[in-house]
């Protein structure tokens, strides 16, 4: 029997479903070239470079051409400050949970202690909770605090403590770090332990263990634990809608506050870029990780 | 002094497990235990809270009100009733939909040759790397009085020279369904394909020397060893579904109302704190219930770290 054999029911199904799948993604790219400035109906594409020209809604002539909504949008300044926001959030969030849930990964798969069946479960809290009642109880959190210590110290105005960035990123790495933590601990059960017991029975002492043995070899745990935080911040909606204040709005705030007054191709602009970007990114590493695989 | 603690494996892991559970405790379990207290508490006039104890906003939630007197024409009022079972009908409907669009396609990437079931699996995965908010705009574009869906069934009508009257598609239920099944797919994709690549194909082989068919190697073989994936996956569709309010404020204008907008509703606008952590922790305490008898008739997959 043919192990790759498949009917012709799951062959159309199958087709079917990456229809739909992709069906959205090639709307939003092709959109984003749409000559009507509404954006209602797709009145084709912007050909002519030169001068704007603007008829009745539609888009005839751009020095940008084709890229007219691209340029636009690259002159959008709140779109500039989100993605800036969206992707200092990102970074110092990813950093931080990626350390944060290595070092828990190796206690929980390396030691025994007291607090160690807590600490699983407690993992296990942000997959079983709906976003939603985690933002708002972040949210009512972080007002009681600072409401408190803004009338402890006494703050006014502007000097007192609200939500923004920092609550944002500290919320970012709460939801990532069981995520990390999972990705490492899994690596780490498959991982050999008498590498590092050869290298302590050589004489090294468990830092240089650590950081000449086990790190190098937990490495893909670690990046890939790492990236999945970086996907989870970049892709949050939820727990930034909550959390976010003056200033740190990113970018799918952003879109979403702008979808409920009004529609236009910049936001399929912005939709391709990101696209763009995340498949050039994943293409990247996927090529090093196998250049790295066959190096082996 | 030192070396006694470099000896304690025990304080050791404590260690390095505390930064985590200064997260864990401080912004997952504090809020938590948080919005509970202030689900009993009452609401001050400029919308903080006074921290009391009452079931008020239980009551409100179940509908009883408890001043009869006042005019009102019936004690009950279902309305937030209504919000939560349309929530989870909807969870069901969109869990069962998912489950049986992801099923034919995850097992045709587990059959593919080893070479080919990489690309397969990246291509269901890059729809995912576009915004969750994207993806609902992209929605929005095709389902509209004007959009991609009417666009075409337009022309086909000017074609034919028959009559057109554009659909209404957006702002409607069954927008929001799609809406969810399209964001969460997926998600229930990946973990029945963990769980169908995992068969050994001998058992296959074994079921057709034994003369079953078919129809029957699937429901005696396929389908039972790939619960853990299915399991899995609903919990990773079924819970975000419960409390998502993106889809159904975009794609259900204000017509759709589920209980991920009401909470959101009682926070931003309503300003009623106390009321939106009574509905939130009614709602947390549902997707517990759902996600306890179900792991517990079937097992918690391990698949549910592939996502």
């Amino acid at each position: 029997m043919n192990p790759h054999r498949r009917s012709i029911f799951v062959k159309t199904m199958t087709f079917l479903v990456y229809s739909f799948l992709y069906l959205p993604i090639f709307v939003l790219i092709i959109y984003s070239f749409n000559s009507s400035k509404t954006n209602i109906l797709f009145e084709g594409v912007i050909s002519k470079f030169g001068d704007l020209q603007i008829v009745d809604g539609n888009v005839l002539q751009s020095p940008c051409g084709p890229f007219h909504w691209f340029c636009e949008l690259a002159k959008n300044k709140e779109v500039r400050s989100a993605a800036g926001n969206t992707l200092e959030i990102a970074f110092i969030s990813t950093i931080s949970s990626t350390i944060i849930g290595t070092l828990a990964a190796l206690a929980l798969s390396r030691y025994n202690f007291k607090l160690k069946p807590f600490s699983e479960m407690s993992l296990y809290i942000p997959i079983v909770i709906p976003e939603i009642v985690m933002g708002i109880g972040i949210l009512t959190f972080f007002s009681q605090v600072f409401n408190y210590l803004n009338s402890l110290i006494g703050l006014q105005g502007d000097a007192r403590l609200g939500l923004g960035l920092f609550t944002v990123i500290v919320s970012h790495i709460a939801f990532s770090v069981p995520f990390v933590v999972l990705v490492v601990r899994a690596r780490l059960q498959g991982m050999d332990q008498s590498y590092e017991e050869a290298a302590m029975d050589l004489g090294a002492n468990e830092l240089t263990t650590f950081f000449r043995v086990t790190l190098p070899m937990l490495l893909p745990g670690v990046l890939s634990g790492g990236l999945m935080a970086f996907t989870l911040s970049l892709d949050d909606f939820v727990i930034t809608f909550f959390t976010n204040g003056p200033g740190s709005t990113t970018l799918p705030i952003y879109v979403f506050g702008l979808l409920r007054k009004i529609i236009t191709p910049q936001v399929n602009a912005l939709s391709t870029i990101w696209i763009m970007v995340v498949f050039t990114v994943v293409l990247l590493l996927q090529w090093l990780q196998n250049r790295e695989s066959s190096h082996k | 002094m030192f070396d006694k603690l470099r000896q304690n494996k025990s304080f050791q892991g404590t260690l390095l497990v505390a930064p985590t559970l200064v997260f864990m405790i401080g912004l997952l379990i504090i809020p938590l235990i948080l919005t509970a207290v202030i689900s009993f508490g009452e609401r001050d006039s400029s919308g903080g809270v006074i921290y009391s104890f009452g079931l008020h906003n239980y009551y409100k939630l179940i509908g009883y009100s408890t001043n009869c007197d006042s005019g009102a024409s019936s004690c009950f009022d279902m309305l937030y009733v209504q919000i939560l079972w349309r929530s989870l009908t909807l969870a069901f409907q969109t869990t069962m939909i998912v489950i049986s669009l992801a099923y034919p396609l995850s097992y045709f990437i587990a059959r593919a040759t080893p070479s080919k079931r990489n690309t397969y699996l990246f291509m269901v995965l890059v729809p995912l790397w576009t915004n969750f908010v994207i993806r609902v705009y992209a929605w929005m574009m095709i389902l509209r009085t004007q959009g991609v869906i009417n666009g075409i069934l337009g022309a086909i009508a000017n074609l034919l020279h028959i009559p057109f009257a554009p659909l209404e598609m957006l702002y409607t239920p069954g927008a929001v369904l799609v809406g969810m099944v399209y964001e969460f797919l997926p998600f229930m994709i990946l973990p029945i394909f963990t769980s169908l690549e995992k068969i050994d194909n001998s058992l296959y082989e074994a079921a057709a020397d034994l003369g079953a068919n078919s129809i029957k190697t699937f429901f005696k073989v396929t389908l039972p060893l790939s619960m853990p994936g299915v399991v899995a996956g609903t919990i990773l569709v079924f819970i975000p579904v419960m409390g998502t309010f993106i889809v159904s404020d975009l794609l259900g204008g204000q017509k759709v109302i589920l209980v991920g907008n009401l909470i959101q509703r009682q926070f931003l606008d309503a300003r009623d704190p106390t009321f939106g952590s009574a509905a939130s922790l009614v709602l947390m305490v549902m997707t517990l219930i759902v996600t306890y008898f179900y792991t517990k008739k079937f097992g918690f997959g391990e698949e549910i770290i592939v996502a």
